[in-house]
């Protein structure tokens, strides 16, 4: 049963997920759009961190986790073998909290993803790096560089490094878990600046705790408290006229 | 910039990919893992095997007498004049390598400041990464002939020099094993103490060590046993007399050093006299196993839970 | 003018002040003892070897005549038995390790195979001779052969090996395995490509250590019988051979008979001593130079 709407990329449904006895989702239900930066807010604990995770299944990393409910990537859940897990993570990157790129040069970092997967010809992975590095607006900052370590590169330009790495498998989504909390003011800006390009080819999921970065850049926020998704609407509309009390109180920032 | 020919390439190379390494290499590891269980295995069905052949023709009343003479025409095999070489070597490392090890421990977790421990430690690394060959021959050809000018009834082969040779060998060992014990107490402990004017001295007595009690414990066990199973330096410097006496000046053989003798020596497969090497070697390994398990006990028993 | 609420004894707390600094004395004079054996332990091994440490006898064949004698059979020896210890634990120890660290799941048989590695560690190393006696030079009719030393000290030294690559496997820290994992790699290619390159310094540092304990070791090679004298050669593992220790000990024995001996052990042990040096170095140097700080 393929869901006809293409312009739905994920559609959660009944979510719930457990760390041992402590349950840290709590049917969870949102529908996730194409081409659109979704924002996910909520105070530390939230679970919105541990849902991101569980979007492409990173979360299994984690011992003593389970999961209930279904999760469809393009109509197929993806908790089914129907998808493997290998190719829902080429098509669905992740960008980390923490700049974690490999202690390898530049260019081996972007074409760690592609390598893996099989692909050798060097041509080919010299237009990858480009395209990917340019696509995380690096490329004129490191082009003459490729070879040295990206342990070299400033906090910034590593997060944008982890970008280009993920968006190298051309990635149909790429989630973000909080990409800019360790980052610089200048360095969160032009992440945030490229997140607008990002959009026209990804459609991204981005956790943040600043709600004013949820403000600027996404189209749609979905706000997370105690493990459960209290409100999820247009972006204007939560930070404008939110329906629930408890949204209403967290961006006036009464609590969190 | 989408290109799907990267897409299409990489969905097509995943669908493709072959699982194998991934469920072949956890057996490989497990494998490999299992060899050193497999060397366990070995040296304790080694030993036993043969050390049943020579439990089965030797009465127990031979094994614990101190008549050692595996080579006579009359041979008997009494283990008590190893058990004596080995005990008195023991005894005697330990009563070097305890006292220097702790105070060494002491000073250089208390006292020393910062500066002097960083060039102290690695002088206690070299002397633990000296080869016991070497401390072989100091005790042979330096020790000794001191050794013998205060004592001049003192043989050329001798208890004494290998056993107080060990103990500086061991020293490095009760050293950093103790010095970690006392640097794992919490310093609120200690600053407890000296707040209330106590000592560097009265702190350490008072509260470090009892506090780091069962790391210095089973550090002293953990000596025991390695004194027990160094072979080197009674091989070379105190002989190998089957004598069954106290004397220290004089020429014993301890468990180690018999299996030396005989390994390197002629004595042939399928006699008793080569069974007893698995005899001892047995006794050997189960001494030196029982200690390992009371210093892992005490520590896990007693570990401190700050 | 005293107000104490308490009954202070100034005299005693003077006392207390001056057992302190008694026995932290009494404490470094000990160090400074330790530190002076040790001195006086290289100083005579230095000045034995005086006179008998030159390349005639780093190049020569064993003599009967002391004068003629030489180590290179003992250093080709050493050599060719590295040549078995180092591939050997290299792919048991990281196997292992990599089981431990990477595959194993808290279960029975890793805490088994771990109780089992810490207690392997600690048994006498000339058992380990008795076991390859038994099994490398009889069973599998080795002999005294560089084979079946090589591989009675490869087990020897495994534990070693082992730990060090587990602490190094413990500290590659775990955001590069999400980023692997993340890129939708299976464990396999994160390990190969992501891990164990970034433990690769700490996994080669105790290699090394493993290598110099192997190098040093004594009493599994007697244990084996390695021949009293050795005049030819190896070249194969299949040979007999003699190595560094191994002579010294029968150097060291024989003194009794020729006094030169004793000369001619002191300058073995100093070319063993600085191959240990130079060894340990490295592992220091590759452990500074490769940390990452992350």
């Amino acid at each position: 049963m393929k869901d006809n709407n293409m312009d739905i990329v994920y559609d959660v449904k009944g979510l719930n997920l457990w760390y041992g006895d402590n349950q840290a989702l709590k049917d969870i239900n949102m529908k996730i759009e194409k081409n659109k930066i979704t924002a996910i807010i909520g105070p530390s604990g939230c679970g919105k961190s541990t849902f991101v995770k569980t979007l492409n299944r990173m979360i299994e990393n984690v011992d003593g986790v389970r999961t209930s409910g279904e999760i469809l990537y393009y109509g197929d859940d993806i908790f089914t073998n129907k998808l493997k897990v290998e190719e829902l993570r080429t098509r669905v990157g992740m960008v980390f909290q923490k700049p974690n790129p490999f202690p390898k040069s530049i260019y081996e970092n972007v074409v760690y993803g592609p390598k893996i997967h099989g692909i050798k010809d060097k041509k080919l992975l010299m237009k990858i790096t480009e395209e990917s590095l340019r696509g995380a607006a690096l490329w004129d900052e490191v082009k003459d560089r490729l070879n040295e370590n990206a342990y070299s590169l400033s906090g910034g330009q590593q997060q944008r490094l982890c970008i280009a790495r993920s968006m190298a498998v051309n990635p149909e989504v790429i989630l973000m878990d909080e990409p800019t909390s360790a980052l610089d003011p200048v360095a969160t800006m032009k992440i945030e600046e490229l997140m607008e390009d990002l959009k026209k080819d990804y459609t991204v999921v981005i956790v943040t705790h600043n709600m004013q970065q949820a403000a600027r850049i996404s189209d749609k926020t979905a706000f997370f408290l105690n493990g459960e998704l209290i409100e999820f609407d247009v972006t204007s509309k939560i930070f404008g006229t939110p329906k629930d009390q408890r949204t209403e109180d967290y961006i006036t920032g009464r609590f969190g | 910039m989408k290109n799907n020919e990267i897409r299409d390439l990489i969905q097509h190379n995943i669908k493709n990919k072959s699982h194998f390494s991934d469920k072949a290499m956890p057996l490989f590891f497990l494998t490999m893992a299992l060899i050193s269980v497999l060397t366990t295995f070995g040296i304790v069905y080694t030993l036993v095997v043969d050390a049943f052949k020579f439990f089965a023709n030797v009465p127990l009343s031979e094994v614990f007498s101190t008549r050692l003479q595996p080579l006579s025409a009359n041979p008997s095999f009494g283990i008590l004049p190893l058990l004596n070489g080995t005990i008195l070597t023991t005894i005697i490392a330990m009563i070097v390598a305890v006292p220097v090890g702790m105070a060494a421990a002491i000073y250089l977790s208390q006292f020393a400041s910062k500066k002097l421990r960083k060039m102290l430690k690695p002088i206690l690394e070299i002397l633990a990464g000296i080869p016991t060959i070497v401390y072989g021959f100091f005790a042979y050809s330096v020790v000794t002939p001191i050794l013998m000018t205060l004592i001049p009834s003192l043989e050329p082969k001798n208890v004494l020099s290998p056993g107080l040779v060990m103990g500086i060998m061991i020293i490095p060992m009760v050293a950093s094993l103790s010095e970690d014990a006392m640097n794992a107490v919490p310093s609120i402990m200690k600053d407890g103490a000296t707040g209330l004017g106590s000592t560097k001295l009265e702190t350490t007595f008072k509260v470090v060590i009892p506090a780091a009690i069962s790391g210095i414990m089973s550090s002293i066990v953990l000596a025991i046993s390695r004194a027990i199973g160094e072979t080197m330096i009674v091989t070379i410097a105190s002989g190998s007399s089957k004598r069954f006496t106290f004397d220290i000046t004089q020429s014993m053989q301890t468990m180690t050093s018999y299996i030396v003798e005989f390994t390197s020596g002629d004595a042939g497969s399928g006699t008793v006299g080569y069974y007893s090497l698995y005899a001892v070697g047995l006794i050997l390994f189960i001494f030196t196993l029982t200690m390992n398990l009371i210093a892992q006990y005490i520590t896990k028993k007693y570990g401190e839970r700050y | 003018m005293k107000e104490t609420r308490f009954n202070i004894d100034e005299n005693r707390i003077k006392r207390r002040i001056m057992l302190n600094n008694r026995v932290r004395d009494l404490f470094s004079v000990v160090i400074v003892l330790v530190m002076a054996i040790l001195l006086v332990l290289l100083y005579r091994i230095g000045k034995d070897s005086i006179g008998w440490l030159d390349l005639q006898f780093l190049t020569s064949n064993l003599s009967i005549f002391p004068e003629k004698a030489g180590i290179k059979g003992a250093i080709i020896g050493s050599l060719y038995m590295m040549l078995v210890v180092i591939p050997i634990t290299l792919i048991l120890g990281v196997a292992t390790a990599i089981y431990l660290e990477e595959y194993a799941n808290d279960g029975k048989v890793q805490r088994f195979i771990k109780i089992n590695i810490s207690n392997l560690a600690s048994v006498p190393s000339v058992i380990f001779g008795l076991l390859g006696l038994t099994f490398f030079s009889r069973m599998l009719n080795l002999g005294s052969s560089i084979l079946a030393g090589g591989l009675t000290m490869s087990l020897l030294v495994l534990p070693i090996v082992v730990v060090a690559a587990q602490e190094a496997l413990k500290a590659v820290p775990s955001f590069l395995r999400e980023a692997s994992y993340g890129m939708g790699a299976d464990k396999w290619t994160t390990i190969w490509r992501v891990i164990l390159p970034v433990a690769l310094p700490g996994i080669l540092t105790g290699a090394i250590l493993a290598m110099s304990r192997a190098i040093g070791e004594t009493a599994p090679l007697v244990a084996l019988g390695i021949p009293t004298l050795l005049m030819r050669i190896p070249n194969s593992l299949m040979d007999n051979f003699t190595v560094l220790p191994i002579q010294i000990y029968y150097w060291t024995l024989d003194s009794v008979l020729t006094r030169e001996y004793t000369f001619l052990a002191a300058a073995t042990i100093v070319v063993l001593l600085v191959t240990l040096f130079i060894l340990n170095s490295i592992a220091i140097v590759i452990r500074n130079k490769f940390q990452k700080t992350f």
